[in-house]
């Protein structure tokens, strides 16, 4: 309906400047990717006191606060614990204990993951009015769910005095392990957030698949159980398979002071430099698309 | 060495329908051949096209134009929040975006928090931020509220509190997206002030408004949007003249 005559700029007062030589794509190499991740680990003080107050944030104005993050996974692990204590026929000092660690750490894993795939289009109006690396949001989410571990891990304390462990020197390995944990929380929930700002169906197909994830990882029942079992043994095996409980393993078996598996190790670490090699790929490419996209 | 370079820069939007915004379609499309190419048609929204852009230390640039002339998405351009799609655009610079004044505020947390918050957000620091904290409740004239949530504030309050951490950081690039109403004059008044100390403390600044009058105390240059283009660019009275006289033409010219 307009004269399209107006397209072009006619101004010759224009001061354009020399063009820049070497025009590349913009953004789209590893450098810019690079320093998205940097420059948002610069910016700790924000994402840091985000983290904080998410979480002071969802019992504002409860009486016992975060606590209560403490209350439930205590409650929770105590009624399963029992309920499955009863069910398999073990005793409750081998199956709560076990049940409550895994639940921990299943709770910091798939918090990553779900949450990671709602972890930029949850904060559109910062993206699109703020100009923040992408990377600040993804470390606010991780710092939050290793806020959520911090809580849960009183339950542990509270438990090792319940039920002693037989814990080892060798057992300070749990530390490494929820280094690696949050490392592989951070390229899930990265690379997770940004393909599902694209596409808005893979939220629901996340929260289905940890879902069934959950049922899939030997949380409440006892992996090294089934394997004692000639009938379900092979098919047992098949957990293998799952990346899932490779985490688990390597952070729960130091935590319960139980022998650990150099297998478990190896595929962890095999996994988060794939992983993270994907990710930056990824993140090389759509970066700067996800404020075009939330 | 505060600097913004864009170089034959565009801006395009994806808009994808309800159809291709799934992951179903592009999987089948992968699959499908020609009905691929089909299937896979996003429409395009071409916001901004072949913006050139220089500007360094001390330019006053104010941007004049019509709605949708693309004026907020170049500032979010100059912002760095938008890469341009084709082209560059290089800033050199710490950016403090203003456009909505709301945004990074949270209604459940206290209005001191807040100040905190929206300061760590506009780039400052927490050390800065609590150094300016009195000078701001100060200001906003808010007294005992600032120990409120601000779900209790009134609108105008908010608006308060908004301005007066914004105008007490110390930006290198300014973009200022209009949005100021909603102040009783007497406040406004300050706010003008506390605004004008701002911009001249601001290395660079690029405000968008359609009043003249808080353009022509702020800015010394402006550029004329124009559906995504630039229109023209120039000294701020001969800008200013132009777009008005266009704007006074019968419509018939459109």
């Amino acid at each position: 309906m307009s004269s399209s005559s107006t397209t072009t700029p006619d101004s010759a007062a224009a001061p354009t400047a020399a063009a820049p030589p070497g025009l590349r794509p913009p953004g789209r190499d590893f450098g810019s990717t690079f320093r998205d991740l940097r420059t948002g680990w610069n910016q700790r003080e924000l994402w840091l006191h985000l983290g904080w107050q998410d979480i002071r944030q969802r019992y504002r104005r409860s009486v016992l606060g975060p606590i209560w993050i403490t209350i439930s996974m205590a409650v929770t692990a105590i009624a399963l614990g029992i309920l499955y204590a009863g069910l398999f026929g073990n005793p409750l000092e081998e199956q709560l204990p076990y049940i409550l660690v895994g639940f921990i750490v299943w709770t910091f894993i798939s918090g990553c993951i779900s949450e990671g795939s709602e972890v930029f289009v949850a904060n559109s109006g910062l993206i699109t009015h703020l100009p923040a690396p992408i990377s600040i949001h993804v470390y606010r989410l991780v710092w939050r769910q290793s806020l959520f571990f911090a809580h849960n891990l009183i339950v542990y304390a509270v438990m090792l005095v319940v039920f002693p462990q037989p814990l080892l020197w060798t057992d300070l390995s749990a530390f490494p392990a929820f280094g690696l944990l949050v490392l592989n929380g951070a390229w899930v929930a990265l690379l997770i957030g940004i393909v599902s700002t694209r596409f808005r169906d893979l939220p629901p197909v996340t929260q289905s698949v940890v879902q069934l994830l959950f049922f899939l990882t030997p949380i409440v029942w006892i992996y090294e159980d089934l394997l004692e079992n000639p009938n379900v043994a092979q098919r047992a095996r098949i957990v293998e398979f799952n990346p899932i409980f490779h985490f688990v393993e390597i952070l729960r078996r130091p935590m319960l002071g139980m022998d650990q598996h150099l297998h478990n190790w190896v595929i962890v670490a095999a996994i988060t430099v794939v992983g993270w090699t994907l990710t930056l790929l990824v993140m090389r490419r759509y970066r700067g698309r996800v404020a075009y996209w939330v | 060495m505060v600097s913004i370079d864009v170089h034959d820069a565009s801006v395009d939007f994806p808009i994808f329908d309800a159809k291709s915004r799934s992951l179903k379609h592009t999987v089948l499309g992968v699959v499908g051949g020609n009905v691929a190419a089909n299937a896979r048609k996003v429409v395009v929204i071409e916001a901004l096209r072949g913006i050139d852009l220089h500007l360094q230390d001390g330019d006053r640039l104010a941007l004049v134009g019509h709605n949708g002339a693309g004026k907020s998405t170049l500032l979010r351009l100059l912002s760095g929040i938008y890469e341009p799609t084709r082209g560059q655009a290089l800033i050199n610079g710490r950016v403090a975006p203003v456009f909505d004044l709301g945004v990074g505020m949270d209604p459940e947390i206290s209005g001191l928090e807040n100040i905190l918050v929206r300061g760590l957000f506009l780039g400052m620091t927490r050390k800065q931020m609590e150094a300016r904290v009195d000078d701001i409740a100060e200001f906003t004239e808010l007294g005992n509220f600032l120990n409120m949530p601000l779900r209790t504030y009134s609108t105008g309050m908010r608006v308060r509190l908004a301005l007066g951490v914004v105008t007490s950081i110390d930006p290198e690039i300014l973009l200022l997206d209009e949005g100021i109403g909603a102040v009783d004059a007497a406040f406004l008044e300050r706010a003008k002030g506390r605004l004008k100390a701002l911009v001249d403390r601001a290395g660079l600044l690029v405000f968008a408004s359609h009043s003249d009058d808080l353009l022509k105390q702020l800015c010394t240059s402006a550029l004329w949007m124009e559906h995504g283009t630039i229109r023209q660019q120039g000294p701020l009275d001969e800008v200013l003249d132009a777009y008005a006289g266009r704007e006074h033409v019968p419509s018939g010219a459109d």
